[in-house]
């Protein structure tokens, strides 16, 4: 068959131990040019009497080991990363050019605003786009990531409904949420609720229609949902909400399954989070920049954070004069680099290519999933999957012993980035796959060739599972003893 | 521009498989009453170079640090970037991959974050850290929200810690169900709050935002006799010359990070630094990093303690933060690799020398002082100005000079001036003449 690509070091790694191993005492890398003003010291009563027991390491130390660490590292540009929920398509490498660029980079945040109407214009027009995107009136870019968009939303739906007397105490989420939403809402000074999904893997409208009241501040919703399925009854779930005086937040995690087709705003949404690093490739940094801006329907706009983009007459301006607005979420103004980064990728596809990045995004994961259904059936067959799909290994489970964490380990061996495991949690051996539309039909079909082989491996040599991944740079991790005995640093 | 790989007959066989005719056929499930009947209205997609010109354009519009001498701080510094930090940090295996789920793959990742939190653990003098927050602000926030617990739940705050700070903890505050309460410091330091049994933190900043070196040891002792946590917002740069929060007594530090290494990016992505000590390591937030063996008793790295985080607790999780700031750590590691023990110190010898001079040069210009005149400082300095400063520093960038930043807060006529260890002494004495002539 056809493999991956496998990480690099097919071998077992050399103890090459951290940074700190290479120091010696006395090597430096830095330079400074000559003090040319008196020397000045800080006050002995301020001074710092022992130095921090940093590594003493010369430039080339930090290009062998720091190139070292990251060829064990497995990114999209190393091969396909089907991680469900996270959307690894590709990263357009323009979009790093001209994020460098010194225009862009080389900005302070607190520059006055008729020196920065060029990154103003920018997000300004990013902004309008975003609205487009989502059906929205006005959005915040300020978010630095999804989890804060989240925040952004909820405290948004407390500002709305303490100016009608508050006394709104729950908000609902789906059992199948990402686990951000119930921490958000909770730090938002909400209860979260649970609505069970029914048999088909849809909100259970008549659950909903019996729990929400009016101590309900809103619901929390993604659509498709996080087993990849589109809530049919959007319209009945939103006007159920509204209907008690509730307000209905869009989770962005899977805008990616329908740009240009739908709009959360047309589906009754209020407000609504879009992860820039998951629908328009800004690069996933290894767990973070993101960026998380939150969109709103008119009548909530007066409560979006400080400051804004305004176009006035004198030109582009940041408003902070908004007595309204529920603050200020993040330093500054939020993950501009990665905005601008958003802005290459929106403004490359346009309303065209947008639309077709969700209908081949859907493509290649109907695809991917008819390819494996045979060993990984979908978890609600019945359901039409958009961007994603949530198969189970629990057939392969009762018949082999085999569970859905080795199938992810033997992936690894065979060259990919195994799916996301056990999430949802409401599904048992969970494998939630999302392929995206970044990869070609031969990289589909290889990713369902090892699904296959490993399904098979899992009957006739399972050993091969239980064991592996044996090509990585190392096997295994005890997790269990990395908790017990914490060691977090050298 | 597009980029998705499929052919004309890639999709027809892809949809043939399925047994559908068209693209349309995937979306059958929604309803008809909420599909877009019309083109988003936005531009149809172009080309790279058509792209590339548009956003050169805006760029073209700015005027940045290139070609403006920055002596603006508050938070966010001019320091100098070496090449080899985004050379390494940017490596695309670093860039394109995505939190470590799968540790056998995450190697590269794992392990420079483990230098990371071991790198900020020596800077801070406390025990443990994060591998990143989102920024110096939002820092904070999880500091307070570590800190509070039971009845122990009122948050005091230093009128000297950055007032986008303390604006950012408001709003988080009322979430949470807390209002920051700030105290006053005369003469632009010290201040002493009262700490009763129900007060969860007290939060100094040192230097504080006006620059000023805080009385820190004597707050933090008084605080933690008092049964509170002492939470110190630092300087990362600073501690090659001062003293680190652990030896000044603080239980948490917290930090904007952005100076490590990160270009200034008009506001981001920076990076938040969160260090406390081990008895708190399950109250903190976000990622941790841990290492361990695997089967065959190799070292490696994995992420640990993960019963804290939202996707394991949920509701009843102390931050819901998932994706962090990553690849800013890993930029801030070999930053800090680069510098060594020695850099660290020669750069804040740099940064407090030139600011003494740019104090001293700027306050030669008659009708200019220092606010806080008896204050000593480390890389940047209040001065109290003879008209607004919003004034004079919309009239210092006609000479090329981004002067500093008005601060409101202490005044219409007070200007922060930060100094970093690029404002060489030409660009001092040409700032000191501008002013002059501005004021003149």
């Amino acid at each position: 068959m056809k493999e991956g690509a496998p990480i690099r070091g097919q071998s077992p790694r050399a103890e090459s131990g951290t940074i700190h191993d290479r120091s010696v005492p006395g090597r430096t890398a830095f330079s400074f040019g000559p003090l040319d003003v008196p020397e000045a010291r800080v006050p002995a009563a301020f001074a710092r009497a022992t130095p921090p027991g940093l590594s003493e390491v010369a430039e080339i130390d930090l290009v062998r080991h720091y190139t070292g660490l990251s060829q064990q590292n497995y990114g999209v540009d190393t091969g396909a990363y089907p991680l469900g929920s996270c959307t690894m398509k590709h990263n357009p490498k323009v979009a790093e050019e001209v994020a460098g660029a010194a225009g862009f980079r080389r900005m302070h945040p607190l520059q006055p605003d008729a020196t920065a109407q060029g990154t103003l214009e920018l997000l300004w027009r990013l902004e309008r786009a975003l609205c487009e995107i989502t059906g929205m009136a006005r959005a915040t870019l300020q978010p630095p990531a999804g989890a804060c968009g989240e925040m952004t939303g909820l405290l948004i739906m407390r500002a709305f409904h303490t100016e009608r007397g508050g006394g709104r105490t729950k908000v609902v989420i789906p059992d199948s949420a990402h686990g951000t939403n119930p921490a958000s809402v909770r730090l938002a000074g909400f209860e979260a609720v649970n609505v069970p999904s029914d048999a088909r893997g849809l909100v259970d409208v008549s659950a909903l229609d019996k729990l929400v009241d009016e101590d309900v501040a809103g619901l929390m919703l993604t659509n498709p949902n996080t087993l990849g399925l589109f809530e049919q009854e959007i319209e009945e779930l939103t006007r159920i909400v509204h209907r008690v005086g509730g307000l209905v937040y869009y989770d962005g995690a899977n805008l990616n399954a329908i740009l240009g087709r739908c709009r959360p705003g047309d589906m009754g949404f209020d407000i609504v989070h879009i992860n820039t690093h998951k629908t328009f490739a800004t690069p996933h940094g290894g767990g973070g920049p993101g960026a998380g801006p939150v969109g709103v329907v008119e009548a909530l706009v007066p409560f979006l954070p400080v400051p804004r983009v305004e176009r006035r007459e004198e030109g582009f301006v940041l408003d902070v004069d908004e007595p309204r607005s529920i603050g200020r979420l993040h330093g500054f103004h939020g993950n501009v680099g990665v905005l601008v980064r958003a802005y290459v990728y929106v403004f490359l596809h346009g309303a065209d290519g947008l639309k077709a990045v969700s209908e081949l995004a859907a493509l290649n994961a109907n695809y991917l999933a008819h390819l494996i259904q045979p060993d990984f059936p979908l978890a609600h067959p019945d359901g039409r999957p958009l961007h994603e799909f949530v198969a189970t290994a629990r057939l392969l489970e009762h018949a082999t012993g085999v569970r859905a964490v080795d199938v992810a380990k033997r992936m690894i061996d065979l060259g990919y980035h195994p799916s996301t495991v056990y999430f949802p949690l409401v599904v048992d051996e969970a494998m939630m796959v999302e392929p995206t539309e970044t990869e070609t039909k031969e990289t589909i079909e290889g990713l369902a060739a090892a699904f296959r082989r490993a399904a098979r491996d899992a009957r006739e040599s399972p050993e091969l599972l239980h064991e592996a991944p044996v090509t990585t740079p190392v096997r295994r991790l005890d997790e269990a003893r990395a908790a017990r005995h914490l060691k977090l640093r050298w | 521009m597009r980029f998705a790989p499929h052919t004309d007959d890639d999709v027809t066989e892809m949809l043939g498989a399925l047994g559908l005719s068209s693209l349309d056929d995937l979306f059958e499930t929604v309803p008809k009453t909420v599909r877009l009947d019309r083109p988003l209205a936005i531009p149809d997609g172009v080309s790279e170079m058509e792209l590339v010109a548009d956003v050169r354009a805006l760029a073209a519009a700015n005027r940045h640090l290139d070609q403006l001498v920055c002596f603006a701080g508050a938070g966010a510094y001019d320091h100098y970037v070496p090449s080899i930090v985004w050379a390494l940090a940017g490596r695309a295996e670093f860039a394109t991959s995505y939190t470590p789920y799968q540790p056998e793959l995450s190697q590269g990742v794992l392990q420079v974050l483990f230098e990371f939190q071991s790198m900020i653990c020596e800077l801070t003098g406390l025990e443990v850290s994060n591998a990143s927050l989102y920024d110096g602000s939002t820092a904070l926030v999880e500091a307070v929200n570590m800190a509070r617990r039971g009845s122990r739940s009122r948050v005091l705050i230093s009128g000297g810690v950055d007032p986008r700070h303390i604006e950012t903890l408001r709003t988080y505050g009322r979430g949470a169900g807390y209002e920051p309460e700030v105290f006053a410091v005369p003469e632009g330091r010290g201040g002493v709050p009262d700490v009763a049994d129900d007060v969860a933190c007290v939060v100094v900043q040192h230097p504080n935002v006006f620059g000023i070196l805080e009385p820190a040891r004597e707050v933090f002792d008084a605080v933690r006799d008092a049964g509170a946590y002492a939470i110190q917002v630092f300087d990362p740069l600073s501690l090659g010359v001062l003293a680190p929060p652990g030896e000044l007594g603080a239980d948490i530090a917290v930090a904007e990070g952005q100076g490590l290494g990160n270009h200034l990016n008009y506001g981001g992505p920076y990076l938040g630094l969160i260090a406390a000590q081990m008895q708190d390591v399950r109250r903190m937030p976000g990622r941790i990093v841990g290492e361990t063996v695997d089967l065959d008793g190799r070292t490696g790295y994995v992420l640990t303690l993960q019963a804290r985080e939202q996707h394991i607790r949920r509701e009843k999780a102390n931050s819901n933060i998932c994706t962090n700031q990553t690849l800013m750590a890993i930029a801030a590691t070999v930053y800090l690799a680069w510098l060594g023990p020695a850099g660290l110190a020669e750069l804040g010898r740099q940064c407090a020398s030139r600011a003494a001079y740019a104090a001293d040069r700027l306050t030669s210009v008659p009708g200019v002082q220092l606010a806080f005149s008896a204050a000593p400082f480390f890389k940047e300095f209040a001065l109290r100005l003879p008209m607004p400063a919003v004034h004079v520093r919309d009239a210092l960038l006609d000479h090329g000079i981004l002067g500093g930043v008005p601060l409101s807060s202490a005044g219409d006529d007070v200007l922060l001036v930060a100094v970093t260890e690029k404002r060489d002494r030409g660009e001092i004495d040409r700032y000191a003449s501008a002013l002059g002539e501005v004021l003149g």
